[in-house]
């Protein structure tokens, strides 16, 4: 094999220009004159669109300039040109052109300024250049004083006003100016000003300003635009082709006229049509000029077009990438699954395969393997077992293995080869859910092969991945190299993550019904029988000794570790003024001596992702192993304990007594009168203002204080009459899901609706609804749902609690893409920054951005929730 | 150069300006070589921020900035005074 050298350069800068006509015709290996591409034989027309000198597509055919193959010998085609028949304006350029003419003389095409000024241009650049300082502002200021001189200072010719009639047609006092006298003008500019373009940051060196008006047209090279052709053996061109087509048709019309005499204004027709034509060749979507459309009507994409955007050039094909060994489809939950595995459709490892390597210790492995074939019938008790879908040889042949070769591949088995077997349990793979917007968004898992064709997670890791089961779909990458799958192992896999960098806290835990579990298994002294117990246990695979009469926090306690010592208070916690702490009536003090759960009652705290301390505790002191382990065992007992204790919930958890009902009218119409009370007050002048604040204002904040309270009280007073024999209750006391709000929006009331912060005020002429009289500043007219969720609400209330909710809906809408540009920005700024061994962050060139990481050097997975060492916790160890 | 002095407020008097120290000669040779770095690769302070004006830097010069610091007490940088950016 031959070697690349390889030798790594630094780019030290890039250069643009302008192509010249004459580099443009030097660069050309033929001159375009027919508009045809293939003539009735199917063979391109010499000095055609398609001419064999530009360049071959379709493999065996030879270039005619360079006498190579397209591909392997790497002939990428060759520009040709078209000689315009009259100059064309460059609208990539029309600015600068304006600029330009603005700022120059027709007549002598100096700079419209004093010399002694120019001097003084001509320093203060050359300052600029020295200082290594940007242009843009010199330029302006360049530009904006010679473009309002009235009189040339050179030759004395008047200055006329030049105005650009987008896109490309150019005024002098309202007169208008050909390409030929433009490109006259910039001819002259050029030449009087010579080296002092740069002036105007042009570098005459590289870029000569008529350059900017085309004479001489390049043509791409064939395989820039390659024609398709279809099943029924049908040519279709490229959308580019058809451009050079129109261009280069009415090139020709537009010199066959002009040159057979023909009238002025048939003449200018057709070179404003050419003009056309080359303006949507360059950019189909020029402000100003309809877009260039196909026959279907379809606008042609050109140039700018293929460049330009998300499906461009540059976003599409050069910073997003599309890989090989990967695989995308629905997600679902397994309840069963370890959170470091996922499960893995067999049609999908079927498909996907890793390299092995064969040597001289596992030659007789692999053989055996390839003897499988491509579809091995698994042997009895399993669903899957790997095959092998193809070999690759030392030669670099890559051989398909099928059931019938399979035998025959195997006995010539050689070492060195590269197997390339499916996927089978126990792989390591990355697993990614978008929009991937921290590390956790992408992370590594053992497979596991199932039935079924969708992805198999456990439920803990989807806090990380933010997924859930609405048909979310997830994508798959198997790793190719050794080196690869023990980085992963090592950095990715998901217990590496158990502790978020974010808060330092636990990001994995139990969710939902997990929480719910463990809370009514441990809740109080709940003793459980012998049979559930079993029960509960079995589903942890426990193997200790099983008394009878455990109860619940007994049973919590055998998945703890030994060395787990801990005190906190539970979610579940009253914050009552003073704790009790072990005497705490709720039993929300949890107690955790030497792995045994003495009080308190497990729930959000303990064990949910986000913020589970024991999660959080046994990643910090015993390892995240251990971790992984609680929390495939904690959420396969939180559901054995849900499921054997039975939990449901329906609207009729939100079921009051009539009694509660009467209590929530009189408090709301206590609130009512409160409010009449302070608009009276209001009215008659006597409301006392808060310091800083007009009358208004004092109002509505007394009165939003009011409807606060209001609907606080009627809470309160709902779920004084919502116990926690309640199952809604229990799901929002334990943390698992929803909270004591929500609970008192469907059985107490709504509460007052608001948008931007205010009570409800737009609508109709004083008021804000036809329901209410002109001017009633009292709750209802204002947005208060004095209704709950249950019972329903009256139309107006509806009516504002659609607008408050239609708020929400855009804020979270702005909100996300405007974050998400950020988050792009960001992350783009900041993807190359490294911490280096000595602690600092430095840039792939080695400038450092931080002499220690994050001002001290902290690591945030590694800290308690943010602090280097929790101080509290180490003296207490000691004592 | 200019020092505090012609500032009509003294900035380095505000709690939230670091400790001025300019490094030198055999300050800065010692901290290029505990980084292993060229002065390029220290972090850019331009001649015209306020905080040079006030200490007085010259470009070139290199300034040590200790600062207080939530998480870490005290975080200590260094800045390469320059007199234009990039």
């Amino acid at each position: 094999m031959i070697m690349e050298t390889n030798t790594p350069k630094k780019i030290a800068g890039m250069k643009f220009g302008i192509l010249s006509p004459s580099r443009i015709r030097k660069m050309s290996a033929t001159r375009i004159i027919t508009p045809d591409t293939y003539n009735e034989d199917g063979f391109p027309i010499t000095m055609g669109l398609m001419d064999p000198h530009l360049g071959v597509v379709e493999p065996g055919l030879r270039c005619k300039t360079c006498g190579q193959q397209v591909g392997k010998d790497g002939c990428n085609g060759h520009f040709g040109h078209i000689e315009l028949a009259m100059p064309v304006i460059h609208v990539g350029f029309v600015k600068t052109i304006r600029d330009i003419l603005r700022s120059t003389c027709r007549r002598c095409g100096n700079l419209l300024c004093e010399d002694s000024e120019k001097k003084d241009f001509l320093r203060e650049y050359d300052e600029h250049i020295e200082r290594d300082r940007s242009l843009t502002e010199f330029v302006k200021k360049v530009l904006g004083k010679s473009s309002n001189v009235k009189e040339c200072p050179h030759c004395g010719r008047q200055k006329l006003v030049v105005e650009l009639d987008k896109p490309t047609t150019f005024r002098e006092a309202g007169h208008k100016l050909t390409p030929s006298e433009v490109r006259e003008w910039l001819e002259k500019v050029s030449e009087t000003l010579g080296n002092d373009l740069r002036l105007l940051e042009i570098d005459p060196k590289s870029a000569h300003p008529e350059w900017m008006v085309l004479t001489v047209l390049p043509i791409p090279p064939v395989c820039t635009r390659p024609s398709i052709t279809l099943e029924s053996g049908e040519r279709s061109e490229d959308d580019l082709t058809h451009k050079l087509v129109d261009i280069i048709r009415i090139n020709q019309r537009l010199q066959e006229n002009r040159d057979a005499g023909a009238p002025q204004l048939i003449v200018e027709d057709l070179w404003e049509l050419l003009q056309y034509h080359i303006t949507t060749y360059f950019d189909n979507q020029t402000a100003g000029i309809p877009p260039a459309r196909h026959r279907s009507g379809r606008a042609l994409k050109t140039l700018a077009q293929r460049l330009k955007g998300k499906e461009g050039r540059f976003r599409s094909n050069l910073s997003g990438k599309r890989v090989n060994f990967s695989a995308r489809t629905v997600i679902s939950p397994d309840p069963n699954i370890s959170i470091n595995e996922v499960g893995i459709p067999i049609e999908i490892a079927k498909e996907l395969t890793v390299p092995l390597r064969v040597t001289a210790h596992n030659i007789e492995n692999a053989k055996e393997l390839i003897q499988r074939g491509p579809n091995p019938v698994p042997p009895k008790g399993r669903i899957y077992i790997s095959g092998v879908n193809y070999v690759k040889r030392k030669d670099g042949r890559r051989i398909r293995v099928t059931y019938n070769n399979a035998m025959d591949v195997a006995e010539r088995l050689e070492i060195g080869s590269i197997v390339e077997r499916q996927l089978d349990d126990g792989d390591i793979v990355l697993f990614n859910r978008q929009p991937s917007l921290h590390r956790m968004s992408m992370m590594a898992h053992r497979t596991k092969i199932m039935p079924y064709k969708t992805f198999r997670v456990s439920l803990s890791v989807c806090p990380p991945y933010n997924a859930d089961f609405d048909g979310d779909e997830m994508n798959l990458h198997i790793l190719q190299s050794e080196e690869a799958k023990v980085e992963a192992e090592i950095l990715m896999k998901v217990q590496e993550h158990i502790l978020s960098p974010r808060f330092g806290g636990a990001i994995i835990g139990g969710i939902h019904d997990h929480i719910t579990g463990c809370f009514l298994l441990t809740i109080k002294k709940r003793k459980l029988s012998l049979g559930d117990t079993i029960q509960i246990l079995s589903s942890i695979n426990y193997t200790g000794d099983i008394k009878k009469g455990m109860t619940g926090k007994e049973i919590f306690s055998t998945i703890l570790p030994k060395e787990l010592n801990l005190r906190y208070r539970a979610q579940a916690c009253m914050n009552c003024d003073t704790c009790l702490e072990e005497k705490c009536p709720y039993d929300s003090y949890v107690v955790i001596e030497n792995g045994e759960l003495k009080m308190g009652v497990t729930d959000g705290k303990s064990v949910g992702a986000f913020k589970g301390k024991i999660i959080e505790t046994i990643a910090h002191d015993l390892g995240l192993e251990a971790a992984s382990n609680f929390i495939d065992k904690v959420t396969k007992m939180g559901i054995a304990a849900i499921s054997i204790v039975g939990f449901t919930t329906s609207i009729d958890d939100e079921d009051i007594p009539e009694e509660a009902n009467m209590q929530i009218e009189e408090s709301l119409s206590n609130a009512k009168k409160k409010i009449d009370q302070l608009v009276r007050a209001y009215n008659n002048g006597e409301l006392e203002t808060i310091p800083g604040r007009s009358l208004e204002e004092t109002l509505e904040m007394e009165i939003m204080r009011v409807t606060g309270q209001a609907r606080d009280a009627t809470g309160e007073i709902a779920s004084k009459h919502l116990g926690m024999d309640n199952s809604a209750v229990i799901m929002a006391r334990s943390g698992a899901r929803g909270s004591m709000l929500n609970l008192s929006q469907m059985a107490g009331c709504v509460g007052q609706q608001a948008v931007r912060g205010e009570r409800i005020h737009r609508g109709y002429q004083h008021r804000t609804l036809p329901h209410f009289k002109k001017g009633d500043l009292g709750a209802a007219a204002k947005g208060f749902v004095s209704s709950n969720y249950k019972k329903g609400l009256k139309p107006s209330e509806y009516f504002f609690h659609s607008m408050g909710g239609r708020e929400g809906l855009v804020d979270t809408a702005v909100r996300t893409s405007r974050s998400g540009y950020m988050q792009r920005r960001l992350i783009n700024a900041l993807e190359n920054l490294k911490v280096e061994n000595d602690g600092t962050v430095r840039t792939t060139g080695n400038v450092i951005i931080q002499f220690r990481y994050g001002e001290d050097g902290i690591d945030p997975t590694r800290s308690v929730r943010g602090d280097a060492v929790d101080i509290d916790k180490v003296i207490k160890e000691m004592i | 150069m200019l020092g505090v002095e012609t500032m009509g407020f003294n900035i380095l008097k505000h709690e939230l300006v670091p400790y001025p120290k300019i490094l030198s000669y055999k300050e800065i040779k010692k901290l290029l070589k505990d980084y292993d770095i060229q002065k390029e690769q220290i972090p850019k302070l331009l001649i015209t921020d306020p905080f040079a004006r006030a200490i007085g830097a010259k470009e070139g010069d290199v300034v040590k900035i200790i600062r207080k610091s939530i998480t870490a007490g005290i975080s200590v940088a260094y800045r390469l005074v320059v007199s234009s950016e990039r």
